[in-house]
C-alpha cells in the first residue's frame, strides 16, 4: 500500500471546521446525547443526578469527578451510601457524562471538572443532600407498601424494615414504587453520631479491578476499526514542520496514514508499535521554535526580581521595618520545571459519529473546558462533544489543560481523516518521551525572601518577590485567577503567609517565557511551601531558637497550623536525639508545615546524610487536619502518595531546555522515586467537626522544606535551590 | 510462524508481524490483553512485567524475535497461581492501589518475588521491586501488602 502524506493546512481546517465545504456537515442536529447519564441508566430509581437503585438491588452512585489515583470514587461514594444505609456491597460507581448544568464543580462555579482538592469539599453537601433523599423516597415506599408510619421504619445495609410487624424490604424491591413517588426537599443529612461510613474504613470501590488488570485505562480502549495515532513531534518548543519525508514508512505493515498537523507529524496504524516504528522513519525537517535554554530564563528571572512587581499583599511598611531591624536575612530560591510524569502517558479515543457528533474517551479531568474547546474546533455546539470519563493513569493536572492540547491534537487527526470520508475511531498515544517534552510544565520559578529579626529574634518585616510564569494568563482562568495582575495559583501559600511577621509585603512578576506551563499536584504551593518554610527556618536558627518554638510563637491567628505542627512534633519526637547513623555519616530532622486547599499539613522528615553527600529520607511523621476525615485510609494514602509524589522534585526532579530542547526523555533521566527510597511514612490525622477540605494535593508542599531543613539540621548546609544536591 | 503459549492459550504469530515487535504489544493490540500496561518502553518503570516461564520480564522490551517457540507467557489475566492470589488478595486488603495504572506490573514482580521467595525481608522487596515505578507511590502499601501476602500463604 502507498502511503501519502496529506498535507492539512490551518485554513482548510478552518473551512473544515466551518461549513459543509470540506465534506463535514458539522452543527446542524439536534443533540443527541444531552441525556447522560439518565439514558445510560437503565434504573429503577433515579431520584437526582447521583443516585440510581436498580431493580437488582444495586446502587450506582454517579461520580461528577475523575478517578486518578485521590480515591474520588470511594470518597463520593461514602457520602451516598452513608445517607442511605445502603450495603458498601452494592454501591457502585460510574462516571458522569459532561453536563455542567448538573455535574459542576460547586467550588469552581459553572464549570464541570476535577482539580484543586476540590472534589469532596464541593460534594460534601450535595451528595449527602442527594443520599438523604433517597433514603426518605425508599422510606416512604415502604410506608405506603406496608400501611406504616415511615417513622416507624429502620434502614440498615440496604434494607429497610419494619420491626413491629417483621417484615422487610430491600431497596432493589422498593426502587420502582419508590421512583413514583415525590422527591422530597427536605430530606436533612444524618446526625454525625449516626455516621456508618463517613469516618470509618470502607474499601476502595476500584482495588480489585486495578489488582486483577480489569480497570479500563484510555490507553486499554479498542473500537472496531480504530487507528492508534503516534505523532512526530518538534524537538524545539514550538517549531513546526517545514518538509516531511516518508519514504521511510513504506513497507511498515500495517501503517495507514501520515498526516501534518499543528503540532507535528502524524502517523495512524492499525497498532501502536506500527505507528511508532513509521514514526520514527519520518525524516521531518523542522522550523522555527524556541532556542532559548532554561539557564537563560533563570538568568532572565534574576534580573527581574531586582525590579519591584506586582503586589500580591502589603501590609505595614515592611521595607522600613526590615532596615530598622537588629539583624536581617536574606536568600534567593531557584526551583526548575517539573513534568507531571504521569504512569499513563497522555492518551485519548476521538470518533467523528455518521450524525457529526464527537465522543472522546479520555482520563477526563476538565469537561467544560475541553468540550468547548473541541465544539469550537469542530465547529458544533458543545453538547454534540460526548466525553466518557475513564480512569486515569494518574494525572497530577496535566489532564486538565485549559489549552486541551492532546484533545486538540487528536481532533485535528479525526477531522483530517473525515475530510477524506474516513470515519474511524482514533486513539491517540503519546509515547513516554513524549509525555515528558511535551510541555505544559510545573512553572520553574525564583524567589527571593528578605525579613528582619529584633534583638529578641522576633521577625519584624517580611519581603518576598517571586518570579513565575503565571498558569492562568491567557486562559479561561485569567480573568478570575489573576488580580491587580497577580495570578493566585502563583501567590497561594505565600500571599496566605500564616506567621506573624509584623510587616509583610509580598510581590509577584509573571513574565511570558514561551515554555507552557500548567498545574501540577499543589500547584503554587509546591513553590511557595519550599521557600517560605525553608526561609522560615533559616530566621529559627538566626534568631537561635528551635524551629518549631519559633513556628509556634509566630502561629497565634492559626490553630489548625498549630495543631499539626504540634501533633507532627510529638510523634516525631521532636527534641529527642536522632540514633546516631554510622560511622561517616550525619543525620537531621527537619519540619515544615503549609496550608493548601484548605487543609493544614506538618511534616518531620529525618534525613541521613553519607559521606559522599548522597542522602537518604528515612522516615516522614505527617499531621494533617483535612476537616472531617472521610475515609480516613485514604487520608493517609493520600499523604503517604504526596510525600513520594513531593520527594521525586524534592531529590531528582528538574526538566531543563537547551537550545529549545527539552533535556529530558523517560524516567532514566526524568527520575521519579522509587520504593528502596521511600521512607517509612506515619500519618496523624487531627480530629475535626469541620466540613472536609482537600487532601489529595495538601500532603505535597511541606516534604522539600522538611528535608531541606533536615539536611541543614544535619550539616549546617542551607540547599536554596531545586532538586536538593549536596554532591 | 512462532508459537507462544499465552495464559496457556496457544497463539501462533503470523510470519509478517516483524520480529523487533515486543512483546507488549502483541500482549495489547493483538490479543487485547490490556492489563499489562505501557509505561516507559525502555524497560525503567516495570508497568509491563510480564511472565516469561514463571519469570517476570519487561515485555515492553522483550522483541518478539527473542522469544523462544514454545514459550510459556502468563500475563495479569491469566495470573491464577497461589502466590498472584495471595498478593491480589493483599492488594485489595490494604487498599495499595491509587491511580491503579502500574499495579499489574506490581502484583506481577511481586508474585513472582513470592514463588521464588517464601518470607521476603525488606531488602528482598527493595531488591525485587525497585524496577516497578508508582507514580502515587504507594511504596508503603506495596510493601505491607507483600509482607501480608507472605503471612497468609503460612
Amino acid at each position: 500500500m502507498t502511503i501519502r502524506i496529506e498535507n492539512v493546512s490551518r485554513r482548510d481546517f478552518l473551512r473544515a471546521g466551518g461549513a459543509a465545504a470540506a465534506g463535514l456537515a458539522l452543527g446542524v442536529h439536534v443533540p443527541a446525547f444531552a441525556q447522560g447519564a439518565k439514558a445510560a441508566a437503565g434504573a429503577a430509581f433515579e431520584p437526582n443526578a447521583f443516585v440510581r437503585i436498580g431493580a437488582d438491588n444495586t446502587v450506582t452512585v454517579v461520580s461528577k469527578h475523575l478517578e486518578m489515583g485521590q480515591g474520588s470514587y470511594t470518597g463520593l461514594a461514602t457520602l451516598v451510601a452513608d445517607e442511605l444505609d445502603a450495603a458498601w456491597g452494592q454501591v457502585r460507581v460510574v462516571g458522569a457524562p459532561a453536563d455542567a448544568a448538573r455535574y459542576n464543580n460547586l467550588l469552581w462555579g459553572p464549570a464541570q471538572g476535577t482539580g484543586g482538592s476540590t472534589s469532596l469539599a464541593n460534594s460534601w453537601e450535595q451528595l449527602r443532600a442527594a443520599g438523604a433523599a433517597a433514603r426518605a423516597m425508599l422510606l416512604a415506599a415502604a410506608a405506603q407498601r406496608w400501611n406504616v408510619p415511615a417513622a416507624s421504619l429502620a434502614v440498615r445495609d440496604g434494607r429497610v424494615t419494619h420491626a413491629a410487624s417483621k417484615r422487610s424490604a430491600t431497596f432493589g424491591e422498593l426502587a420502582t414504587a419508590a421512583a413514583s413517588l415525590p422527591v422530597p426537599a427536605d430530606a436533612k443529612p444524618k446526625d454525625p453520631k449516626a455516621w456508618t461510613y463517613i469516618g470509618r474504613h470502607v474499601p476502595r470501590v476500584d482495588a480489585r479491578a486495578k489488582s486483577n488488570g480489569t480497570a479500563q485505562f484510555t490507553q486499554d480502549v479498542k473500537l472496531p476499526g480504530m487507528l492508534t495515532a503516534v505523532v512526530a513531534h518538534p524537538p524545539r518548543l514550538g517549531a513546526k514542520a517545514a518538509s516531511v519525508d516518508a519514504a521511510g514508512v513504506q513497507g511498515i505493515p500495517g501503517v495507514r496514514h501520515v498526516i501534518e498537523i499543528p503540532s507535528g507529524v502524524a502517523v495512524l496504524a492499525t497498532g501502536f508499535w506500527a505507528a511508532k516504528a513509521a514514526r520514527d522513519a519520518l525524516r521531518i525537517r523542522w522550523e522555527g521554535g524556541i532556542r532559548f535554554s532554561s539557564s537563560d530564563v533563570m538568568a532572565e528571572f534574576r534580573k527581574l526580581a531586582e525590579k519591584p512587581g506586582a503586589v500580591a499583599r502589603s501590609e505595614g511598611d515592611a521595607a522600613k521595618a526590615i532596615a530598622g531591624a537588629a539583624r536581617v536575612v536574606e536568600a534567593s530560591y531557584e526551583l526548575p520545571y517539573l513534568a507531571h510524569a504521569a504512569m499513563e502517558p497522555l492518551n485519548c479515543v476521538m470518533l467523528v459519529h455518521p450524525d457529526d457528533t464527537v465522543e472522546v474517551w479520555n482520563g477526563e479531568q476538565f469537561q467544560t473546558g475541553d468540550q468547548e474547546a473541541l465544539a469550537k474546533f469542530f465547529g458544533i455546539k458543545p453538547e454534540r462533544v460526548k466525553l466518557n470519563m475513564l480512569f486515569a493513569g494518574g494525572s497530577f493536572g496535566r489532564r486538565a489543560n485549559p489549552a486541551a492540547d492532546y484533545l486538540l491534537e487528536c481532533a485535528n487527526i479525526v477531522l483530517a481523516l473525515a475530510r477524506k470520508q474516513t470515519r474511524v475511531p482514533v486513539k491517540l498515544v503519546w509515547t513516554r518521551e513524549d509525555d515528558t517534552r511535551g510541555g505544559f510544565y510545573r512553572p520553574a520559578c525564583l524567589q527571593t525572601l528578605k525579613a528582619g529579626l529584633d534583638a529578641d529574634g522576633a521577625i519584624v518585616g517580611w519581603q518576598h518577590r517571586m518570579v513565575n510564569q503565571s498558569i492562568a494568563a491567557g486562559t479561561m482562568f485569567e480573568q478570575g485567577m489573576v488580580r491587580n495582575g497577580v495570578d493566585q495559583t502563583s501567590a497561594e501559600g505565600a500571599a496566605n503567609l500564616p506567621y506573624a511577621v509584623g510587616a509583610i509585603h509580598v510581590e509577584a512578576h509573571a513574565p511570558q517565557v514561551g515554555v507552557p506551563v500548567l498545574w501540577w499536584r499543589s500547584v503554587g504551593s509546591s513553590q511557595n511551601a519550599f521557600t517560605t518554610e525553608a526561609f522560615v527556618d533559616e530566621l529559627a536558627v538566626a534568631a537561635g531558637k528551635d524551629p518549631v518554638a519559633f513556628r509556634r510563637a509566630l502561629l497565634g491567628r492559626h490553630p489548625r497550623h498549630v495543631a499539626v505542627l504540634d501533633l507532627a512534633a510529638k510523634q516525631a519526637g521532636w527534641g529527642t536525639p536522632l540514633a546516631a547513623g554510622k560511622a561517616g555519616e550525619k543525620r537531621g530532622r527537619g519540619i515544615a508545615v503549609h496550608e493548601s486547599f484548605n487543609s493544614v499539613v506538618a511534616q518531620v522528615a529525618e534525613v541521613t546524610v553519607k559521606a559522599d553527600g548522597s542522602l537518604t529520607v528515612d522516615r516522614v511523621v505527617c499531621a494533617v487536619d483535612c476537616g472531617v476525615a472521610v475515609n480516613p485510609d485514604n487520608v493517609r494514602a493520600q499523604m503517604e502518595g504526596g510525600i513520594g509524589f513531593g520527594l521525586s522534585a524534592a531529590l531528582y526532579g528538574a526538566i531543563t531546555l537547551k537550545d529549545g530542547k527539552v533535556e529530558q526523555s523517560n524516567f532514566h533521566d526524568y527520575r521519579i522515586l522509587r520504593i528502596d527510597e521511600m521512607p517509612r511514612v506515619d500519618v496523624h490525622i487531627v480530629p475535626s467537626a469541620a466540613a472536609p477540605t482537600g487532601v489529595g494535593e495538601p500532603g505535597v508542599p511541606p516534604i522539600a522544606p522538611a528535608v531541606a531543613n533536615a539536611i541543614a539540621a544535619a550539616t549546617g548546609k542551607r540547599l536554596r535551590t531545586l532538586p536538593l544536591k549536596l554532591a | 510462524m512462532p508459537t507462544l503459549f499465552v495464559n496457556q492459550e496457544r497463539v501462533d504469530v503470523a510470519s509478517n508481524v516483524p520480529g523487533d515487535t515486543p512483546l507488549l504489544w502483541i500482549l495489547r493490540d493483538a490479543l487485547s490483553l490490556t492489563g499489562t500496561k505501557y509505561g516507559c518502553g525502555i524497560a525503567v518503570c516495570g508497568a509491563c512485567t510480564v511472565w516469561i516461564e514463571g519469570q517476570p520480564v519487561r515485555s515492553c522490551a522483550t522483541p518478539l524475535s527473542s522469544i523462544k517457540t514454545g514459550a510459556e507467557i502468563t500475563t495479569i489475566e491469566g495470573a491464577r497461581t497461589r502466590e498472584a492470589k495471595a498478593v491480589q488478595a493483599a492488594w485489595e486488603k490494604l487498599d495499595v492501589p491509587q491511580c491503579g495504572y502500574c499495579q499489574s506490573g506490581q502484583v506481577m514482580a511481586a508474585a513472582a518475588l513470592l514463588a521464588r521467595t517464601k518470607r521476603p525481608t525488606d531488602a528482598d522487596i527493595d531488591q525485587a521491586m525497585a524496577g516497578n515505578l508508582c507514580r502515587c507511590a504507594t511504596y508503603p502499601r506495596i510493601r505491607a501488602a507483600i509482607h501480608e501476602a507472605a503471612k497468609s500463604l503460612g
